[in-house]
């Protein structure tokens, strides 16, 4: 990982003109930031059954306090170098979590989400009111060449402070693997199996709740104070609701039940957000969809899926799958077919029109005026969903016979 | 460890206006073997929870020795050394039976909220879990997630959680319920084998394990104690045969 992270932005400089691609690296930069963001969220999610909505929070305010510390450092007014900046960013997370956690977590499941999506809506309020430290709806500019670098590097190319996401990315990484075999860490998966239990071999639920808040919180900040080095500019959005939801939405997508999920949630949906929304205006509406399909027929996620191949694999079936899988590939292309085609011809009939843009889809530049293109849309989608329930049947089928007679895989 | 002495004063619990523990009154000796028997209804489990701290009494006061408990939430109780069972299975059931044996040995092992050390690297630790793993025969299943393993095996896990942590006091609700009789058996002798040195209080509707189990019994009926005494004594006490053991005793 490590290896592919440190070559990758060279695969896509455009060398004939010895340029890298700004693009490429902004995303890659991002998806670091979220790898850390999304794992300190399953740290909640994954490892203690806590669903939060207000993980942003402490993104966000670690992000700020950065804005805050590199404008000192302009002013001659702070000492750390760049390099340490997240850390302190990190504390800050760690800080206000200390303080939210104590609120929040004195409670579990539906009672807990419900106060940290007050808490939540609380520092959006917070962000946008006191001007003084938020900087209002504008939010705080700030200058990352303020700082001064252990290494007398000025960051002021994207690809340096690339480098530092993957480093700091990957400490937090390692840091939150490491918490997961402490005592701490497996009572949180403890608490989240059976709350009671725990009570009764000597551990105070809340305790362990609250210290694994907590610790979520540095991490989160510290992604928030690499969000900050990168951007320059931190404003409530890095509190608000919607990234919370982003950070379920790429722990629940990579799988929670394993510490590589939200790191492929990340990656993924950190790809569909720089990709999709340079074809799409509509791609939020392909984001939602892969989650509640994602909900509805792949709770383990990504990761989940992945592992429930393993006893299948390891008895040599997985050839057994080749057809079938093969055989789910076209109806599942048509549905994506008929699906994107109506939403690319709704948003366009509602909006793109009147931009003046013109349409194309697939490579066709399909008239949404006439009945036709709405028909062929939707028949694409109702045959496909038939035929593909048809196959998912042949699926299932072709699946139990390769199960036959092996474990299935537990979570963790 | 020191067996303790376990002492209930006037306790009562109401839910409601329904009072469900209508003044118990019961000393359980240190060491000693003790079972509660009763009808369904009579209030057994309800008794253990208001002993471990799982509810609140509304009156009366538990002692364990001279430590009063009564005030005190679960986990707290648990750390001065009294530990129980359910009578519906209470174990960590994604994690697997190594792991749920290694949790139940944590605190009593002063490991606490610690986020530093590194659970792989505590030989001594694992050494201790390894060895409990052995001794409730579960030792072929370590890897095994809790949630998999049969009925009697997840009893047997959970006795031997119950007493990883060293509690001198034991609480043991129907740990037999829903057993064959071979299962019961080992049961029984893991039972045995573990308390020994201990004060055992359990729940049970199994006269055989009653009987084969216990130094002392105590008849629990409608909230009340209606007899306290050896074996051969409730198995002569009319008034018990009359409200509970009937055609059993006979």
């Amino acid at each position: 990982m490590v290896v592919i992270g440190l070559v990758l932005p060279w695969l896509f400089r455009d060398y004939a003109h010895a340029r890298d691609n700004g693009f490429m690296i902004a995303m890659f930069s991002q998806m670091g930031m979220m790898i850390t963001f999304a794992l300190s969220y399953n740290m909640l999610m994954g490892e203690a059954g806590l669903l939060s909505f207000c993980h942003a929070v402490f993104f966000g305010f670690g992000g700020y306090c950065v804005a805050h510390f590199l404008n000192a450092a302009g002013d001659g007014g702070f000492f750390l170098p760049l390099e340490l900046l997240p850390l302190a960013a990190g504390l800050c997370g760690l800080g206000l979590a200390v303080v939210f956690g104590a609120m929040a977590t004195k409670q579990r499941t539906t009672a807990f989400a419900m106060i940290t999506f007050g808490i939540g809506e609380l520092a959006v309020t917070a962000a946008i009111m006191f001007k003084h430290f938020f900087g209002g709806e504008s939010g705080i500019t700030t200058d990352r060449t303020n700082a001064w670098s252990l290494f007398g590097v000025n960051y002021g190319h994207g690809l340096q402070v690339y480098y530092l996401i993957i480093v700091w990315t990957l400490l937090a990484a390692l840091g939150m693997y490491y918490l997961r075999g402490t005592p701490l860490g497996r009572m949180a998966n403890a608490c989240r199996d059976n709350y009671e239990r725990a009570q009764f071999v000597g551990y105070d639920p809340r305790m362990v709740r609250f210290i694994q808040f907590a610790l979520s919180g540095l991490f989160a900040g510290i992604a928030g104070g690499l969000y900050c080095i990168t951007y320059e500019i931190v404003t409530y959005d890095a509190v608000a609701a919607p990234l919370s939801g982003n950070a379920l939405l790429m722990a629940f997508i990579g799988g929670v039940g394993s510490f590589s999920g939200p790191v492929i949630g990340a990656i993924l949906i950190t790809a569909l957000q720089s990709g999709l929304s340079l074809m799409s205006s509509s791609w939020i509406v392909y984001v939602g969809v892969l989650f509640i399909a994602m909900v509805t027929f792949a709770p383990t996620g990504i990761t989940g899926i992945l592992r429930a191949h393993t006893p299948i694999v390891r008895s040599g079936r997985l050839r057994a799958l080749a057809l079938p899988y093969a055989r789910l590939l076209l109806p599942c292309l048509l549905v994506l077919a008929g699906f994107v085609g109506l939403v690319e011809m709704l948003s366009f009939a509602t909006i793109g029109a009147s931009e003046g843009k013109t349409l194309n889809l697939f490579g066709l530049t399909p008239d949404v005026y006439a009945v036709g293109p709405w028909l062929i849309a939707a028949a694409a989608l109702l045959v496909g969903i038939a035929w593909l329930r048809l196959e998912a049947r042949r699926f299932q089928a072709a699946w139990d016979a390769a199960m036959a007679g092996l474990a299935p895989v537990g979570g963790r | 460890m020191k067996a303790p002495s376990l002492h209930l004063n006037d306790v009562r619990k109401s839910f409601g206006a329904t009072e469900i523990i209508r003044g118990v009154t019961l000393d359980i000796a240190a060491g000693e073997r003790h079972a509660l028997i009763g009808p369904n209804g009579a209030g057994k489990t309800t008794l253990f929870n208001l002993i471990s701290g799982r509810f609140e009494v509304t009156s009366g006061t538990i002692r364990l020795d001279d430590t009063r408990i009564d005030t005190l939430p679960p986990h707290r109780i648990n750390r001065l050394g009294l530990s129980r069972s359910f009578q519906i299975t209470s174990i960590f059931h994604r994690l697997s039976v190594f792991e749920n044996l290694r949790c139940s040995l944590l605190w009593s092992r002063g490991y606490r909220y610690s986020f530093w050390h590194s659970l792989g690297r505590q030989s001594a630790l694992n050494e201790e879990a390894e060895r409990l793993l052995e001794e409730i025969n579960l030792a072929g299943r370590r890897d095994v997630q809790a949630g998999l393993l049969s009925y009697a095996e997840q009893r047997a896990l959970e006795i031997g959680m119950t007493v990883a942590g060293g509690a001198a006091a034991i609480l043991l609700d129907e740990p037999t319920a829903g057993m064959s009789n071979t299962e019961t058996e080992q049961a029984i002798a893991l039972i045995r084998r573990v308390t020994e040195g201990r004060t055992l209080l359990m729940v049970e509707h199994d006269m055989r394990v009653v009987f084969d189990l216990a130094d002392t019994i105590t008849v629990l009926v409608y909230g009340q104690v209606i007899a306290s005494g050896s074996p051969v004594e409730i198995r002569a006490s009319r008034a018990v045969q009359e409200a509970y053991l009937g055609a059993e005793a006979a």
